[in-house]
């Protein structure tokens, strides 16, 4: 059995600890957040509402998932290409240090209350030049760590001229690829724009610029949580049921239409407001429109593997394969109702997506019921799913039946409590409830408690299951703490945990796909062709700017 | 590059449907002209009392069928704090923000309008149903965003 060097596990393993250590946080933002909605909870007066609401958003969204992915990122890559050097090692721990330090100062920022602009930070509300300076750095550490694992492809691909690299590490250099292209857009709005501007070095600040700026990253963000999730459904999955990747060439193209469409699309937050002239917001609409077709081959990929497997094992008929499928293997179940999730989802984004019926739905709490039917369940129970094993392989020790058990009651009352809530949530923001919003009554208004009236639509499933959720997360760090440090050692090579990566076959995939020169000269020509006219038109017609205003 | 049968079948698919999908926005936008809340002209938000049409906001009507409302958001709340606008004619909203950003999003319609400081967003309808119309915040835009409301007499 293989196992990774010792120096890439810990590293993987610090960096898995400290997502959980903002789930953990995080989770418990939300638990208050449902209870407050509802009026249930009054919050002592030196902590409030948007507050909590912003370190929710920020412990969960960015950090949570940003440390899991690269921990998740840094043991598939030293499992499948080896062991890092010790430049790559050096320079993902110097990443670490830097990303953890913006983090550690966004953080202290919020809980002074010096922050509670949201995660979205959109001015001119105005945080204190520290929380910028926090976010920079925990961007610019996450560039660290992306180009030392860049450096050891590279030095992989010296080492194996004319070879493909294996499936696993292609899609991590997309992945790092649409990060580092869609960090740009953070990074230039808070340096040149948020950081001279919270300082004092200038007076005021372009808004619509800056919001513009925000979501030519905010939404391929998006992609870079779900891409490493689509990993673990295109690569491990395959293997845990026992079969191969369905097609290595049909995975890579569609990894690669993710860098080109997710990145020119941000406008599609932005339907609603003025600034962007309608054509342009219209383009971008068909840009967004295009991610229809890798998820639909990724879905095609993972239903033809499960047939294709099932099969194998002997299955007729149309749907022999369905019971074919482990699912008493948790590993399995976890991220099968992980993808099961994303198919709502996926037909929420096109709705939110589609030019006027956005209308319907901008900033409502549906929007909210549908990022946790997105990033809230497919992309985080898919890292639980590879929790359970990744934490035991990492530590050498067993996953044992009664871990099992506990990760199975884990994922079900996590579903449970997320389709309790995102139901109530989409019912309630089609009725018009707004999102981000404390308690939700309006002076009692007559429309405003009409929205609560319904048998979903009321004030106790949310909060019903958004306490299922917090007792599962709860359930999830114990099951972390236990595999971390309690769980028995795997003394045999059979109680030894794998890192299940399926085969795929390269003989037919073409060159080009890994010529990334390509895809990154068309990824900026897309960029360049949605967003050079408009982004100029907000400089050189640019309303008077914005000073900054503390309105918490 | 191999491309499997049903690969290709599916891929058709995906195709169709997102030209299929995409002529349905394209026409209702281009030719029922379906767009969103929008518009491009811009303003200083320091200056809103000295700038027409802000400086007198209210209901102004414009010819027998169709009325500018003309509107400021600030934290917390709208100028003016009243509006009331016959139903069956055309409404023009007229929105701009003397602070930070907030929204102008009328309950039960599609009237869903971002207030960015510095710009002038703009939205027509046509109210059908009589009846009073509950007008919230729905972008976050500090402490009192959750009582940001006003409302709008809808008359015969
Ligand atoms: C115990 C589990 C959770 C509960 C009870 C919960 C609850 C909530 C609630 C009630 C809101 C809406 C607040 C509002 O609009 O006023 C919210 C917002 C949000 N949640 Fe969660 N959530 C949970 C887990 C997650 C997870 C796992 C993620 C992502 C990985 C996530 C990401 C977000 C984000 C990004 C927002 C929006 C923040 C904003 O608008 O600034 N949540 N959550
Ligand atoms: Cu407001
Ligand atoms: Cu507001």
């Amino acid at each position: 059995m293989k196992q990774i060097s010792i120096g890439d596990r810990k590293l993987a393993l610090t960096n898995i600890v400290f997502a959980y250590i903002a789930f953990l946080i995080g989770t418990f933002c939300g638990l208050l957040q449902v209870f407050i909605r509802n009026d249930a909870l009054t919050l002592p007066s030196w902590l409030d509402y948007y507050q909590v609401l912003t370190a929710h958003g920020v412990l969960l969204a960015l950090i949570f998932t940003t440390y899991f992915i690269f921990g998740f990122l840094i043991s598939g890559m030293s499992h499948s290409l080896g062991a890092f050097g010790p430049k790559v090692r050096l320079f993902s721990w110097i990443g670490f240090i830097i990303t953890t330090a913006g983090t550690l100062l966004a953080i202290v920022e919020i809980l002074a209350g010096r922050a509670s602009v949201l995660y979205t930070f959109y001015a001119p509300l105005q945080a204190s030049g520290w929380y910028y300076v926090g976010l920079a750095l925990f961007v610019v550490g996450t560039w660290i760590y992306s180009f030392a694992l860049i450096g050891h492809y590279v030095k992989w691909k010296k080492q194996h001229k004319k070879q493909l690299s294996p499936l696993f590490a292609f899609m991590t250099i997309s992945t790092l690829i649409l990060w580092l292209i869609a960090c740009l857009g953070v990074v230039a709005t808070v340096l040149f724009q948020f950081i001279p501007w919270a300082f004092g070095w200038v007076d005021t600040i372009n808004v619509e610029l800056s919001r513009s700026l925000f979501w030519y990253f905010g939404h391929p963000l998006v992609y870079f949580w779900l891409l490493p999730a689509y990993m673990a459904w295109y690569v491990i999955v395959p293997k845990i049921i026992g079969g191969r990747v369905f097609s290595d060439s049909l995975a890579r193209l569609s990894f690669v239409l993710f860098i080109l469409f997710s990145i020119p699309v941000g406008f599609h937050h932005q339907l609603t407001e003025p600034g962007i002239s309608s054509f342009w917001k219209f383009l971008q609409t068909v840009l967004t429109f295009m991610v229809i077709i890798p998820s639909l081959m990724t879905a095609f990929s993972m239903f033809g593997t499960f047939e294709k497997t099932g099969r194998q094992k002997g299955a007729t008929g149309l749907f022999g394969w369905f019971f074919k499928l482990p699912w008493k293997d948790v590993r399995f179940t976890s991220l099968f109702i992980a993808m099961f999730f994303f198919i709502p989802g996926g037909a929420g984004g096109i709705i939110n997506a589609s030019f006027q019926l956005n209308e319907v739905i901008h900033n409502t709490l549906w929007v909210v019921g549908h990022f946790h039917i997105t990033v809230g369940t497919p992309v985080a129970m898919t890292f639980m799913g590879l929790t359970f094993w990744l934490i035991p392989y990492l530590t050498g020790r067993r996953l044992t039946k009664s871990i099992q058990k506990l990760a199975f009651i884990q994922v079900i009352s996590w579903s449970t409590g997320m389709l309790l809530m995102s139901t109530s949530q989409h019912i309630l923001g089609l009725l018009g409830a707004p999102r981000r919003t404390s308690y939700a009554g309006y002076m009692k208004d007559p429309t405003a408690l009409e929205w609560f009236n319904g048998i979903l639509s009321n004030h106790v499933t949310m909060a019903i299951g958004g306490t299922i959720l917090f007792l599962s997360a709860m359930l999830l760090i114990y099951i972390v703490f236990n595999t971390l440090f309690f769980a028995p050692k795997a003394t045999t090579e059979k109680e030894q945990v794998e890192f299940p990566m399926a085969e795929s076959d390269l003989e037919q995939t073409p060159k080009y796909l890994e010529n990334w020169w390509i895809w990154i000269c068309i990824a900026f020509a897309l960029i360049a062709f949605a967003y050079t006219i408009p982004l100029s038109e907000m400089i050189h017609h640019a309303p008077p700017g914005s000073s900054g205003y503390k309105t918490w | 590059m191999h491309i499997h049968k049903y690969e290709k079948i599916w891929l058709g698919f995906g195709i169709f449907s997102l030209v299929l999908f995409l002529s349905i926005i394209g026409v209702t936008a281009f030719a029922f002209n379906h767009h969103p809340a929008g518009g491009m002209e811009t303003i200083d938000p320091e200056k809103l009392e000295q700038t027409a049409p802000f400086d007198h906001p209210g209901v102004h009507q414009i010819d027998e069928d169709t009325y500018e409302v003309v509107i400021v958001a600030k934290t917390f709340g709208y100028d003016p704090p009243e509006i009331k606008v016959p139903a069956g004619k055309k409404i023009i909203f007229k929105v701009a923000s003397a602070d930070v950003s907030h929204s102008f999003s009328i309950v039960n319609t599609n009237v869903n309008m971002m207030v960015i400081p510095g710009q002038i967003n703009t939205k027509e309808y046509t109210f059908d149903k009589p009846g009073q119309y509950l007008v919230i915040c729905n972008e976050y835009c500090g402490t009192g965003h959750h009582f940001m409301k006003t409302s709008i007499e809808v008359i015969e």
